[in-house]
């Protein structure tokens, strides 16, 4: 994970610059006025040093005091308007970038709805999270100031660059004359910075690699005496971090100071020639002070552009990753064409159906299984006999290899996916709860839902004696996952769930937790109320499910090897047989039947 | 943060010549105003070109000082903070590695591992910029505080007029900023949540078709999310706009009245100029301060984070005792209880065990899931303390003996086999980094590993992991079991370590295997009953005791819980074949 997550990136990427551009395209206005800002913005920051030249020239240098108000109240003005400027353009901004954000996380989770399940079979949920949250707030500053800011910043550089030729044109290029030197520097330290950066970043995450290796391990060196050899190889990976970082600021301490010796020679050479200038009646002293003034404010946003590089460094990896989720494709959709709509009789086929999770390595083989409308069918199986793919494919979790499952007489690749998938009602053994009430966890978003069937539902399935108990009864918060309630309630909400929701087939997985007896009595009654007039395919634990079935349907290595009652299964003798003595036949003795 | 100062006084030189240059280019910038304004005021008067071209040199000759001493600033100074990170992982490292196996279930890797990522980095900071920053702060403020005074008190108190103004704005902004910020903090962790909660339950989502519904819900937090930044930024966007602001109105007052200052003779226009660029200088240090401010506050909860890890006791202590070579692996239970809480509240994994293993002898263990047959094993090679009563090898209680000494005679193979990112040949080496090519092969050869390793395409050189090949399940457990092997221990104790492999292949590894085991005392754990049939003694465990004891066949006759346990095994075993 810590590979995957530590990758380099480029620093910059014009492709993946080009995509991140076109979210901003919806808020092409915002952006456009808030560039307009930001010039603004810039021009007023060059307001300062000119009215210092004005007042020099026009006000001490003759020793006129009268007007001298009126030039430092413009002055505050002209702060003021800054400030107002600036304020806007900031918002207007994040009115977009933000927006873009909010935008991606957006796309980014709708994606993740649409994705199948071997993708999340592939893909850790911690790290899909990090992609909506962490990986896009990387993004953050890009979007809302580093864009716009790099062009104020031009802007200003050129600005500055106007109104000292404007001063003096002479004197302006006399200035300017350290500026190919400035941007030598500047390319030396960028590439060498760039190199070493690399160097840092590689050994980070070799570093955080094998932090994470030892301490999953760590077991293992203690109980073979390794600890020293393995401080060892850590100290050698520490040293090389701390070396490549040495190095790093090795670059940065030279980098500043030669940008500040050569913003002293652009000053000395002002003072110099300037001051010649002066002498010679072609400057006067106001343009001089502004002269040097500007030429401060000049070097500046050129020592930010390092900090400005890691931004968009960071900026680049995590937008990689993002569009690489982004850019998986769904591979189970609905079709373009819907052919025929697929009845809803409840009626189920499996047609010669091979499925694998990977490659070859088949989890079902040539199944063939008919299941009438209203039947209850129990599948019963060793631990990996593939019950639980067989219900996936139903649903269209998953896509077969081979031959077709057939849901209301149509292929379930050629049904609309929402209305196949409204078909099913699921039960898993794991009951999986969302944060909300017990009621909307029953409802789960369908608004057509009645409160009252709502009551119905948990009457029926025998959750209402426990509901009375609580003190807002079915508005009950659900806390975290349902921690505070029983596995027993879990299944029971579950069950309510698959009611109120009234599907045409059940596909119930049966929990094998154990629960107590008096539990066991709801949680069989309810069952029983649940299966009565739809087709239900259980995947049966509990001898009595299995003994109410109208067939069962035995899986062995993935292919159905049985298929009959209980009293017809057990004097075949055969798998069924030994899967009741391995697994049911001590149920009988435990509970009552 | 006091827990910080002795890795820093470890540096007393880089330190203490740090601050001299630091302080040597603070002067030197805080001088250069000097010489701009006697350049001005020899310009208002009359000047000669010589006098210019000094004046220029002397600004470049102060650059090229203070560039010097910055260069040494930045390279101790930042330098020293890397120094003090290096020192600070390698503690941190190594004192994970006295921590034993209950601190690592306690602990999760990831929390474990951000500690050593990112708050190590956030005690650097402070370390190294912030330390570096707030000295230069305060010695430019001290440095053009005074020259202001020097040549204005009047016109300095009217520069810094604006100053009540700035620390108000700073104070209330920064709480309000604080406050808002933190209420998009808890927004973000509601949107992780969410999506955690929508991934985690992918298939109830769709079977139930609830993509729609949970895009909404996620929309209305996302929609949450964006009006909280939006509070935020219409705070935060204000802040520097306004100090910047703030402190310009303070340069055009000093325009004004130093103009006007000028005029009336009280100062003279070079020291008007240098005034606004001390003033300059000024609103750096204003601004940097709320950042060195954060840098701080992070960085003290950090180190309060790596702390508690380094705060945290080894739960298992060294004892004095080695063994009298050679070593014979004779093994004691004496009435040993056990729960993973440590005190007597929790549940007990092991009670009452007493049980004596002769040297040579192999004992099995087997008996359900959670009936407690690893962790007897795991008591073995102290892992974990026994809560109550003693187990001993070779007569030494196991707590008495030095640690070191104990697990080099302990070849313990656990059920994770756990490989780390090397080649197949050092990983079998692991515990015996001198072993030769020679006895690496053989004990691959002992595990039946060596015919796998011949088909991987660089043989024993091959690397394993993310950067090499996938092993799968039962090629890591064979390997894990050549890497105790090589060691050659007296004693050694295998915990299912053959679950991932078929039948017939641990048939034949148990069968290479039964010359290493006759030579020493093993210990093996099973859920297969066919991997213990030939054990000297097998105990059967359930619910932490031991409930049945003694050979196959004896145990078979008694027909308990061993007879019905292998039963169904004989099914199992069955059902495979059909």
């Amino acid at each position: 994970m810590l590979h995957e997550e530590q990758t380099l990136g480029k620093v910059y990427d014009g492709r993946l610059m080009r995509r991140l551009l076109a979210y901003l395209a919806p808020y092409k206005m915002r952006v456009v006025i808030s560039f307009v800002l930001v010039l603004a913005a810039s021009a007023l920051k060059l307001v300062g040093p000119i009215l210092t030249k004005i007042v020099i020239d026009d006000y001490i240098a003759v020793g006129n005091l009268s007007g001298l108000s009126t030039i430092a109240a413009i002055y505050i003005l002209a702060l003021v308007l800054q400030f107002v400027v600036s304020y806007f353009q900031i918002y207007i901004m994040n009115m977009a970038g933000q927006r873009v954000l909010a935008d991606m996380r957006g796309e980014i989770f709708s994606h993740l709805q649409k994705l199948q399940s071997s993708f999340f079979d592939r893909n850790p949920v911690g790290r899909l999270v990090t992609r909506v949250t962490t990986d896009v707030d990387a993004l953050n500053e890009l979007f809302t100031s580093g864009v716009v800011t790099i062009f104020g910043d031009i802007f200003m550089l050129l600005g500055i660059m106007g109104v000292l030729v404007y001063l003096d044109w002479k004197l302006a290029l006399v200035t300017f004359a350290v500026l190919p030197a400035l941007f030598v520097v500047t390319m030396i330290f960028k590439r060498r910075i760039r190199v070493v950066y690399r160097k840092v970043r590689t050994r980070v995450a070799m570093l955080n690699a094998f932090i994470q290796e030892n301490i999953v391990g760590m077991q293992v060196v203690q109980l073979f005496g390794q600890e020293e050899r393995k401080f060892g190889q850590y100290s050698e990976l520490n040293r090389q971090h701390t070396e490549a970082n040495i190095e790093s600021i090795l670059h940065y301490s030279i980098f500043y100071p030669v940008v500040e010796v050569l913003s002293a020679v652009a000053i000395g050479l002002i003072v110099w020639y300037g001051g010649g200038q002066l002498l010679l009646g072609t400057l006067t002293l106001g343009g001089f002070v502004a002269f040097i003034q500007y030429s401060e404010k000049f070097f500046r946003p050129i020592s930010d552009l390092s900090e400005k590089f890691n931004i968009l460094q960071g900026a680049m990896a995590s937008s990689e990753r993002i569009f690489t989720l982004l850019d998986t494709e769904v591979e189970i959709k609905t079709p373009a064409h819907i052919i025929a709509p697929g009845r809803d009789d409840g009626s189920i086929r499996f047609d010669n159906v091979s499925f694998a999770y990977e490659g070859e390595d088949w989890v079902l083989k040539d199944v063939d299984l008919t299941v009438r409308p209203g039947e209850t069918v129990a599948v019963v199986g060793h631990t990996g006999a593939g019950k639980s793919t067989l219900t996936g494919l139903l649903m269209r979790l998953y896509d077969v290899q081979k031959g077709q499952v057939v849901v209301g007489g149509v292929d379930v690749r050629d049904w609309d996916l929402k209305k196949l998938r409204r078909q099913f009602g699921m039960v898993l053994q794991d009951v999986h709860l969302f944060s909300g009430t017990i009621a909307s966890n029953i409802r789960l978003g369908d608004q057509t839902i009645s409160n009252e069937a709502i009551a119905e539902a948990a009457r029926i399935v025998n959750l209402d004696k426990w509901v009375a108990t609580l003190p807002r009864g079915l508005d009950e918060k659900v806390a975290e996952r349902g921690a505070s309630m029983s596995a027993g309630q879990k299944q029971l909400v579950s069950f309510a769930r698959a009611l109120v929701h009234d599907p045409k087939i059940l596909i119930l997985d049966e929990a094998t937790s154990n629960v107590d007896t008096h539990t066991e009595i709801l949680v069989r009654e309810a069952l029983e109320r649940l299966l009565e007039n739809r087709t239900s395919i259980v995947i049966a634990h509990r001898l009595s499910t299995i003994q109410r079935a109208d067939r069962i349907v035995v899986l062995h290595k993935g292919r159905v090897r049985e298929v009959g009652t209980h009293q017809e299964l057990l004097a075949e003798r055969g798998i069924y047989y030994r899967l009741y003595q391995l697994q049911y036949k001590d149920q009988e003795i435990e509970t009552p039947v | 943060m006091s827990r910080l100062f002795p890795y820093i006084a470890r540096y007393p030189k880089p330190m203490v010549f740090g601050m001299l240059a630091l302080v040597l280019t603070k002067a030197a910038s805080v001088l250069t105003p000097q010489v701009l304004r006697m350049t001005i005021d020899d310009l208002t008067v009359a000047v000669s070109m010589q006098k210019l071209a000094f004046y220029a040199s002397a600004i470049v000759a102060l650059a090229v000082f203070g560039g010097f001493f910055r260069f040494w600033m930045r390279r101790l100074l930042i330098g020293v903070s890397r120094r003090v990170e290096y020192d600070l992982r390698g503690d941190y490292f190594e004192h994970l590695q006295t921590l034993s196996s209950s601190f690592y279930q306690r602990w999760r890797t990831g929390d474990l591992m951000s500690r050593a990522a990112n708050d190590i980095s956030a005690v650097r900071m402070v370390v190294g910029p912030g330390i570096m920053y707030t000295a230069e702060t305060l010695i430019v403020t001290v440095g053009a505080l005074g020259f202001m005074f020097a040549i204005s008190w009047k016109l300095t108190l009217i520069a810094l007029a604006v100053l009540p103004l700035i620390s108000y704005v700073v104070k209330k902004f920064g709480s309000a900023i604080h406050k808002r910020f933190m209420a998009i903090q808890e927004k973000m962790s509601d949107i992780s949540a969410l999506t955690q909660e929508n991934l985690s339950g992918t298939r109830v989502v769709k079977a139930y078709v609830q993509e729609d519904n949970q895009r909404d819900l996620f929309a209305d937090e996302n929609e949450d999310y964006y009006a909280r930044i939006m509070r935020l930024v219409k705070l935060s966007g204000a802040f520097h706009p306004l100090l910047a602001s703030l402190i310009g109105i303070g340069t055009a007052l000093v325009l004004w009245w130093g103009g006007a200052m000028v005029v009336n003779g009280e100062i003279t226009l070079g020291e008007l100029v240098a005034f606004f660029a001390y003033l300059n200088m000024l609103s750096w240090p204003m601004i940097a301060l709320g950042w060195v401010v954060n840098i701080y506050q992070r960085g003290a909860a950090s180190m309060k984070r790596i702390a508690v890890v380094l705060d945290e006791e080894p739960a298992l202590q060294d004892g004095p005792e080695r063994f009298e070579a050679p070593v014979s692996g004779r093994i004691e239970f004496r009435d040993v209880s056990f729960s993973y809480t440590g005190n007597g509240n929790g549940a007990r994994v092991l009670r009452d065990i007493d049980l004596v293993i002769e040297p040579g002898q192999t004992v099995a263990f087997v008996g359900r899931t959670g009936s407690g047959k690893s962790t007897l094993t795991r008591l073995v090679a102290r892992l974990y303390d026994v809560t109550d009563g003693a187990i001993l090898v070779d007569g030494h209680d196991v707590r008495r003996l030095s640690l070191k000494a104990l697990r080099s005679v302990v070849g313990f193979v656990p059920q994770e086999s756990f490989l780390f990112s090397e080649s197949v040949g050092d990983n079998i080496a692991f515990g015996r980094a001198e072993a030769t090519d020679n006895q690496i092969a053989e004990a691959a050869a002992l595990a039946g590993l060596d015919g796998d390793i011949a088909d991987f395409p660089e043989s024993y050189a091959t690397m394993v992991g993310e950067r090499g090949i996938t092993l799968s399940g039962g090629q890591r457990q064979r390997a894990t079991i050549a890497r105790a092997l090589l060691v050659d221990p007296p004693i050694l104790i295998l915990d299912d370590v053959l679950s991932a492999v078929d039948t017939e292949t641990e048939e034949r590894i148990l069968f290479q295997l039964s010359s290493v085991m006759k030579s020493r005392t093993t210990l093996l754990v099973s859920h297969r009953i066919s991997t213990v049939k030939g054990a000297d003694q097998i105990c059967v465990l359930d619910e932490g005791q031991i409930v049945e004891r003694g050979t196959h066949d004896h145990l078979i006759k008694q027909e308990g819980l061993y007879a019905s346990l292998y039963e169904k095994q004989l099914l199992e075993e069955e059902l495979d074949r059909i």
